[in-house]
């Protein structure tokens, strides 16, 4: 693999990260299924997304996710055991068990103050933001947020003070076309989110959240005109939330229909089938990637088993500081 | 030894604060236009006026303390706190504990409170046992110049998020500041007067009204401890429960409405810890169930007189409610 020229290399290192992501929500999945795990949010079907943006950011840059974060930690390069042991409420989970899965950050990693607050990170990201620019640091704060968070005041709040700041900040809203188990249909009169940017001044784009080359491309530029300009932009990935909104979730409220074609334009699949398509991934490295991933997920789900459950005294531990 | 009003007193301990320390920046709605001694000194990085949104006011503040600025936020008046509940409680207040320990939110909220001015229910509402209720914030609320400036820059010292609620009718009193006063440590009460028979507690503006309590009744023969909180949370609890041993009994007074109030807790406090001391029933004298009202009269009915705490400590040593 090492042979290969620089925009293969990543693409065979996108779909590796995002069938990391895949399985390790379809283990959560597995693992609440099983009693194992109380009831979380997965984003499958959103990989390409995360794996996109978080592919063109540098060590320097600070990310805010939202209840839906694995997939981004996952890209960063979060380790899926303490992930998981985190969703399991042991103490060798990124946040010692207190987070669960709906919170999870990981400072070391960038990922910082995990939000399930709908539009919490909303209000957070231009603290982050002035933080950057008047330290002066080389990094720009990315927020990720779902179409549901743009109906709360806080995503216009947010904007518009970026915008009159003038802060390093990439939004990134994941139109995954639901929210909860209301359609974005019957919240906002348009098709989606990018179009509030222009009100406030700032820039914005709107790209297929399911190619991750795409959203590479379309973050990758969102990212130069921020660290040229200090200046926000706001990069809408159009995508879809394939399982429901926690599980367990029937989707007895899903068109069966709208369901079935964004299935067809499953992000993992279509990714490997270009690959081996056009000639870039033969079938047996597909296979030791899927072997690798498998590997690791096991390794992962023994690692939180294994991790004890916090002591009594935690209680208490880490109110103040 | 200098006279200075609350107003100054807050207005140099956000200059020295940010003199000291280059991570220490103010902002709010008309911030950098009404502080423009600070801005002038510390230039618009630093000093900075905001859009009329409370909440982003509070998110950003909250995501700027665990990046490494210490914050300091004026809101202006204590109702607005509703706008930013959010980032105040879910965010300030949890993220600390939620992230394992991974983040120190040090940041400060100002706003004022209280009757005095007129301006009603929706600019007057004392809602800090809100915030005491609330895991991970702390809770200050001065009474005297000193105070304000020692209390406050021990706010902007401290790594968590801590709520300066001032009294709008202290604003323009005056009173002693020592030339070289530094931080107070929060959580520490203090003992504005001494006396054997009765303990008054209290904070804000009627400290002032159970210190005049006080005079009235040292001419019927009663002396009383008064005990000003001065910080909500952390609680001085041994100051409390110190003076409840040797005075055997407890009035609290506050202007914020009874029903899980302030007074509740030391109330309840004392019945759980300093019950045998106890020679007569805990009285509360506070705001009633009401929202505040503009009329003066009004107002000043909402809010403990000192010959309501005089009669209730009358009924305690002689009355009624004598052991
Ligand atoms: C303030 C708030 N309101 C409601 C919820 C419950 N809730 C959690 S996720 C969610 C849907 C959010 O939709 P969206 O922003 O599109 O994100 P998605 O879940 O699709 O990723 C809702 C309503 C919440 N967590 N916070
Ligand atoms: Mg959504």
């Amino acid at each position: 693999m090492t042979a290969l020229p620089p925009v293969e290399a990543l693409e065979s290192m996108m779909l590796e990260r995002m069938m990391l992501i895949r399985a390790y929500e379809e283990t959560l999945v597995d693992l609440h299924g099983r009693g194992r795990a109380a009831g979380t949010c997965t984003a499958i079907g959103q990989e390409a997304s995360a794996v996109g943006v978080v592919a063109a950011l540098t060590p320097d840059d600070l990310i805010l996710t939202n209840h839906r974060s694995a997939g981004h930690l996952l890209a960063r390069g979060a380790d899926p055991g303490r992930m998981l042991a985190e969703v399991q409420g042991k103490s060798g989970g990124y946040c010692g068990g207190k987070s669960g899965s709906l919170h999870i950050s990981a400072k070391e990693l960038g990922v910082v103050l995990t939000s399930t607050i709908v539009g919490g990170e909303l209000a957070l990201a231009t603290g982050v933001g002035l933080s950057r620019s008047m330290q002066g640091g080389p990094g720009i704060v990315v927020c990720f947020f779902g179409d549901g968070a743009a109906c709360e005041g806080r995503f216009h709040e947010s904007l518009n003070l970026a915008a009159v700041w003038s802060l390093p900040i990439l939004y990134v809203c994941e139109n995954n076309q639901w929210q909860a188990f209301v359609h974005r249909k019957e919240t906002m009169t348009a098709d989606g989110v990018a179009g509030h940017a222009a009100a406030y001044g700032i820039d914005s784009a709107v790209v297929d959240g399911n190619d991750p080359l795409a959203v590479f491309e379309a973050a990758t530029a969102a990212v130069a005109a921020i660290r040229r300009t200090g200046k926000p932009f706001l990069l809408e990935a159009m995508t879809y939330r394939l399982r429901g909104h926690f599980e367990p979730d029937d989707q007895s409220y899903v068109d069966p229909g709208e369901l079935a074609r964004w299935r067809e334009r499953d992000p993992v699949v279509l990714l490997r089938r270009r690959l081996e398509r056009d000639g870039l991934l033969d079938a047996s490295a597909a296979a030791r990637m899927e072997e690798s991933v498998r590997a690791r997920m096991e390794a992962a789900a023994a690692f939180a088993e294994a991790s004890p459950y916090p002591a009594p005294e935690e209680l208490t531990r880490d109110v103040y500081a | 030894m200098t006279q200075m009003t609350v107003n100054d007193a807050i207005s140099a301990a956000l200059a020295e604060e940010m003199r000291r320390d280059p991570s220490v920046l103010i902002f709010g709605e008309g911030v950098a236009t009404k502080r423009r001694d600070l801005l002038g000194e510390f230039g618009p990085a630093r000093v900075r006026n905001t859009p009329l949104a409370e909440g982003i006011i509070a998110g950003t503040a909250t995501g700027a303390a665990a990046t490494g600025l210490r914050p300091v936020i004026d809101l202006l008046f204590a109702p607005f706190l509703c706008y930013a509940m959010d980032e105040i409680v879910n965010s300030a207040g949890k993220l600390r504990y939620v992230s394992g320990g991974q983040f120190e939110f040090p940041m400060v909220v100002l706003a004022m409170t209280g009757a005095g001015w007129g301006v009603g229910a929706q600019h007057n509402h004392n809602i800090e046992s809100w915030f005491v209720h609330s895991p991970g914030l702390k809770v200050v609320m001065p009474s005297t110049p000193a105070d304000f400036k020692g209390l406050l820059k021990a706010a902007i010292r401290d790594d968590n998020p801590v709520l300066v609620f001032a009294d709008i009718a202290l604003g323009y009193s005056a009173g002693e500041v020592p030339e070289d006063i530094d931080a107070i440590p929060l959580g520490q009460a203090a003992l504005r007067r001494e006396g054997d028979d009765v303990t008054l507690v209290s904070y804000a503006k009627t400290v002032g009204t159970c210190l005049a309590a006080a005079d009235r009744l040292a001419e019927a023969g009663i002396s009383a401890d008064v005990l000003d909180l001065r910080s909500l949370k952390p609680l001085d609890e041994g100051a409390i429960l110190r003076s409840v041993a040797k005075t055997g009994r407890l009035v609290v007074v506050h202007e914020a409405s009874r029903l899980c109030g302030v007074g509740a807790e030391v109330a309840a406090l004392v019945a759980e810890k300093a019950f045998a001391s106890l020679r007569a029933p805990v009285l509360r004298l506070t705001g009633p169930d009401a929202p505040a009202p503009a009329s003066f009269p009004l107002e000043q009915a909402f809010v403990p007189q000192a010959d309501a705490v005089v009669a209730a400590v009358q009924s305690l040593v002689h009355g009624a409610l004598a052991a």
